[in-house]
């Protein structure tokens, strides 16, 4: 089971609360968790990624164990802990500054 | 009793402002959306239960929302806005070929006579209908397939379809305005396209001021007894066609400034027409720091400026291109929001003005639908 921790216009889009549990069929990846969390709330498709290149939003970015993977190839296996649901995949929305 | 749901599209959220015929005690619903840019929303005028709206992010995107119960509820549709075939270039702000991007719907237009199709004009500049409600859009490519598609290059405002005007005595018949190549329009329901642009003048953003394409046309304003006649609010000029757009001549006549956003028509004097004039493309504010909105009976040409109940010193709101609307009751109404957070109404035409709102986000659209 994933963790998947949602930034608050997402939440209130997909009517969920800060965190959601999916389940991953295979390898824990960006790829496979975004997947999986489309398909359970599909009004979240091209509002991480790109609905058709599935890349990453500019200003999207993803966390995981204080470690910032927003640039890691989207099918590389993300950490144990997340495989294992100890610690959220967190996706953030960028600082906008000002 | 009749009654007027006044819908606003502000910077942080959609707000739903209702009245019953008197208009003058009003219930704010709001804010739907929170957070979120809402450039437009609208109702459909063959069911005014059924409104769209779009809401637009720079973090999460482009989304579309649908009400089927005049704004109490929303839910999302769809969202995949995906240009026809290979969808080539226009031109940079650099003058090199820059790869057509959909980067947000500015305008939705519902169908005057099916509520499950809906038109959008989105930046880059196309035209998508849905005829599923707002399931699925389609691009009706004939428009940016123009000839002169790849010269169209963007203003500063970026490049958009932001102003969509259907026929209601001819089906096939639409218009569009385009920041910044100009209006175009279609007599066969959206197939092929012309610039309709003969007699627009712009002497200080194009090098050829009479060029057919690449007007900065800001808004355009139809009556809809009188479909051959149009008003436009350039970015500088007021204009007027009286023959469905083939030539256009300026009507600005005495107006303190006739830079500008928004144009509208009286609901029942298809004469009567309102502008709100801003001090110039530098300085986006009303001049004299006056919050005016200007009336001419005529047609253009003169104008008389409307001033009681507005703010007559120290305002330097703007009043952008979607953010005026009408309503039909007996006494019309007219109805614009200010980039201050300020929503204004008149149920006389423009004669008094008070605040139906003062302190909402910065305001985008105002649209207006008066209720059986």
């Amino acid at each position: 089971m994933i963790r998947v921790v949602l930034p608050f216009h997402l939440r209130t889009l997909a009517r969920v609360d800060r965190e959601v549990q999916l389940e991953v069929e295979g390898q824990a990846t960006q790829r496979s968790v975004l997947d999986a969390l489309e398909v359970h709330y599909p009004m979240l498709r091209g509002t991480i990624r790109d609905a058709a290149t599935q890349r990453r939003r500019p200003l999207v970015r993803f966390f995981a164990c204080e470690q910032d993977l927003s640039n890691e190839d989207p099918d590389t296996p993300l950490p144990d802990a997340v495989a294992t649901g100890t610690e959220p995949f967190m996706v953030v929305g960028a600082m906008a500054g000002g | 009793m009749s009654g007027v749901r006044v819908l606003v599209g502000t910077r942080k959220g959609a707000f739903v402002l209702t009245s019953d015929g008197k208009r003058e005690q009003w219930d704010i619903n709001g804010p739907h959306f929170a957070g979120w840019e809402i450039y437009h929303l609208k109702g459909s005028p063959a069911d005014p239960n059924r409104l769209y709206a779009s809401q637009t992010s720079g973090w999460f995107g482009q989304l579309i929302q649908r009400s089927n119960d005049g704004g109490k509820t929303w839910e999302p549709m769809g969202k995949e806005f995906v240009y026809d075939g290979v969808p080539g270039t226009h031109l940079w702000y650099d003058g090199t070929p820059h790869p057509w991007e959909f980067a947000r719907v500015w305008h939705l237009e519902p169908s005057l006579i099916d509520p499950d199709t809906v038109y959008a004009g989105v930046e880059d500049a196309a035209l998508f209908r849905s005829i599923d409600g707002g399931q699925t859009w389609q691009e009706l490519a004939g428009l940016r397939g123009h000839e002169s598609g790849p010269y169209w290059q963007p203003g500063a405002g970026g490049m958009a379809v932001h102003t969509i005007v259907q026929d209601p005595s001819n089906p096939g018949r639409i218009f569009v305005a385009i920041s910044a190549a100009g209006v175009f329009r279609t007599d066969d329901a959206g197939q092929t396209w012309r610039p309709t642009n003969r007699g627009l003048r712009s002497e200080y953003e194009l090098p050829d001021p009479n060029a057919e394409v690449g007007h900065c046309v800001h808004r355009l304003a139809m009556h809809p007894s009188r479909p051959s006649v149009l008003f436009m609010q350039k970015h500088w000029d007021v204009m007027r066609s009286d023959d469905a757009g083939e030539s256009w001549h300026e009507v600005s006549g005495d107006l303190p400034s006739d830079f500008g956003f928004p144009i509208d028509v009286h609901a029942h004097e298809p004469e009567t027409i309102y502008v709100v004039p801003i001090k110039s493309d530098s300085e986006h504010y009303p001049p004299e720091g006056k919050l005016r909105v200007y009336r001419s009976r005529t047609g253009g040409n003169e104008w008389e400026a409307l001033t009681k109940g507005l703010p007559q010193s120290d305002c330097y709101v703007n009043v952008l291109r979607d953010a005026m609307a009408v309503d039909s009751l007996d006494s019309c109404g007219v109805y614009f929001g200010t980039t201050g957070g300020q929503v204004y109404a008149s149920t006389d035409a423009g004669d008094n003005w008070a605040p139906i709102v003062r302190d909402l986000p910065a305001v985008v659209s105002v649209e207006v639908q008066t209720l059986p």
